[in-house]
């Protein structure tokens, strides 16, 4: 339980004095990496990035550089940075932007220059009122300071970057839907092809749609080159990335670590982390990357936080998210909790989606509250299946985006890992944790 | 019911300025509705419309799609409660059940006095705090029983006006400046040529 950590990157500024301020940030090498980038040629930039292999911290996990690669050319160019965070159990943005805006700020505009972009939007969820405030604030400031506009640090490069606020809709997540939500209209995704913004984006232009904690990178990046970020963390997972762990753990909180060297163990129970399961219990399962996410039993706790090793064990690192489940959760609990999530997420485009993430929901609560029948499990994952078939991971898709096959994670999960306990609520009709 | 006052008229022309095509400043402008009677009027999505140049149903058709725009009035305070899978693991129902014994009306009510407004929500992100709630979208966490009904207390007495403001999202949000960097305005979108699907991404 000796995992280094090493010196943190997206979190560094956390904790000081008034860290959401122009005065903090420029003390503590504020604009710098934009100030590096400006003096950059654009395929540098992009290289440096490809180099670095940023995985996208949003969910998806896609490599950033790439992305920026794949505009289609044509004018203009948008950036829109999604701050949108709602995958449930995933904090880490919230903070970002709260406690550090500025370089929420500086990492979007290095990607803008990177892109030719015309304009940048950062995507705020509504929700976060303080977020938006800190955000705006930031924005203001930094276009005081002569980094953003024209002209910037006297480079001939301008633009400018709007706060936009969302207002309530966990879709809106999903780029596609973030994009018609900023035009105006409601939160449905779009139908794929093109499959990414790049093509077709934001009133139809070529578009780049990136994270909050991916863009708060690149000031680093810009700075220390990609080969320094490259240098932590093993293969494809590079760098350091900040995890929210919440649950029945002893000190919940996002963290700072290096990819692909950490385990969930280190994180679940070293003392500068999660520092144990409460109350001395037991950890019984453990969800690794958002609500989305099928869930790892305990025995996989010695896995570290790598995309493809995740991947590859039937689940994703998704969102950065780890939730924490011991001996006193019940799991048809836990998991009806997340099936009703999407049932009320579901924008309700799609069939399979909208009707079936109703009735999973319907069945799961009856099963909780102990009115379930024996053949309801094998009803739920046939349900299931109709929204994903064959239940594997990636889930098969009958939708236009994720949030469908998103849903049977949970369900799945529950029933393959922990079918006595769903049988224990049939055959005594009430649920044994009450 | 009133329609925007001439101050969020000001306002709200200030956010259209911000964006190539006027639509974008819809969700925007409704926050401002928001704003200024606690829920989005009829009347302010009409004139919403008049300022976009849109339809009514159109203004209507995206305010339907939010959960956080409020098309009948709410309380004075909004207590939304998140129960969602981090703050069910840290007594969320529990919590939920005894803002309800607190206040006295059901998730989705507003108590008589119109102070108050319980919801049940989903995630709001401040899960290592669980669990959590806001008033108003202002954040609190760690609540405890104690804590909820000492909350609740303060706010009727009026002594936390400086926390928690009133409704509207963007009531302490200030935009500085316009566009200055020379943002297309009206941009013209090419059209598509062609393009070569990619591999999906999971």
């Amino acid at each position: 339980m000796a995992v280094d950590v090493p010196q943190p990157i997206v979190t560094r500024r956390f904790g000081l004095h008034e860290s959401w301020t122009l005065r903090t940030y420029l003390d503590n090498g504020g604009y710098d990496g934009l100030r590096k980038a400006l003096a950059m040629s654009r395929d540098d930039l992009v290289e440096n990035v490809k180099t670095a292999s940023l995985l996208g911290r949003g969910g998806a996990g896609f490599p950033a550089g790439q992305k920026w690669s794949m505009l289609r050319k044509a004018e203009p160019v948008y950036l829109v940075v999604n701050g949108d965070e709602s995958e449930p159990a995933t904090f880490k943005d919230h903070q970002l932007m709260v406690t550090d805006p500025h370089q929420v700020v500086e990492g979007a505009l290095i990607c803008a220059f990177a892109v030719g972009a015309a304009q940048a939007f950062i995507f705020v969820r509504g929700e976060f009122a303080l977020g938006l405030e800190r955000m705006t604030q930031a924005v203001n400031e930094a276009y005081e300071y002569g980094a953003i506009g024209r002209d910037i640090f006297g480079s001939g490069w301008s633009i400018d970057l709007v706060v936009h606020p969302g207002a309530g809709a966990y879709i809106c997540g999903e780029e596609t839907a973030l994009l018609e939500s900023l035009e105006g209209k409601r939160g449905f995704p779009r139908i794929k092809p093109p499959y990414f913004p790049a093509a077709i984006g934001l009133y139809g232009a070529p578009t780049v749609v990136n994270n909050v904690e991916t863009v708060s990178n690149l000031p680093w990046i810009t700075l220390n080159s990609g080969d320094a970020f490259a240098a932590m963390g093993e293969g494809r997972s590079t760098g350091t990335r900040i995890f929210s762990l919440s649950g029945r753990v002893n000190r919940p909180g996002n963290y700072e670590v290096e990819m692909a060297k950490t385990t969930f163990r280190d994180l679940f129970y070293d003392e500068r982390f999660g520092n144990g399961i409460r109350d001395g219990r037991e950890l019984k399962a453990f969800i690794p990357g958002g609500a989305s996410a099928p869930w790892f039993g305990a025995d996989k706790v010695d896995m570290p936080l790598d995309q493809d090793e995740v991947g590859k064990a039937g689940s994703m690192l998704g969102s950065g998210s780890i939730v924490a489940m011991d001996d006193t959760t019940c799991m048809v609990r836990a998991a009806w909790r997340i099936t009703r999530f999407f049932h009320h997420e579901s924008c309700g485009q799609c069939t399979p989606c909208r009707e079936g993430a109703g009735w999973v929901d319907k069945v799961m609560y009856r099963i909780e509250q102990g009115a379930g029948r024996e053949e309801d499990l094998d009803l739920l994952l046939d349900v299931c299946d109709n929204i994903a078939p064959g239940l594997s991971w990636p889930p098969q898709q009958t939708t236009i985006c994720v949030l469908g096959p998103s849903i049977p994670s949970s369900i799945v999960s529950a029933i393959r890992m922990f079918r006595d306990e769903f049988l224990v609520h049939i055959k005594e009709g009430a649920c044994p944790f009450t | 019911m009133p329609r925007l006052s001439a101050q969020m008229v000001e306002r709200a022309r200030d956010m259209i300025a911000l964006y190539p095509h006027a639509r974008s400043a819809l969700i925007p402008l409704l926050h401002l509705a928001q704003e200024q009677d606690g829920w989005v009027t009829p009347e302010a999505m009409e004139h919403i419309a008049e300022l976009l140049d849109l339809t009514p149903a159109e203004v209507r058709g995206t305010a339907t799609f939010y959960d956080m725009l409020f098309l009948e009035p709410t309380g004075k305070y909004l207590v939304s409660i998140c129960t969602n899978i981090a703050c069910l693991l840290n007594g969320a129902y529990e919590l939920l059940e005894h803002a309800e014994e607190k206040l006295g009306v059901k998730a989705g009510a507003t108590t008589p006095d119109g102070n108050f407004t319980i919801e049940e929500v989903e995630c709001i992100a401040l899960c290592g705090s669980a669990p959590c709630l806001a008033v108003n979208w202002r954040f609190f966490g760690n609540v405890s029983n104690d804590g909820f009904d000492h909350l609740v207390d303060e706010l009727a007495a009026g002594r936390l006006e400086g926390d928690v403001p009133p409704h509207g999202t963007l009531c302490r949000v200030r935009r500085a400046v316009g566009l200055v960097g020379g943002a297309p305005h009206d941009a013209v979108v090419e059209p598509v040529q062609e393009h070569t699907p990619v591999e999906e991404q999971h």
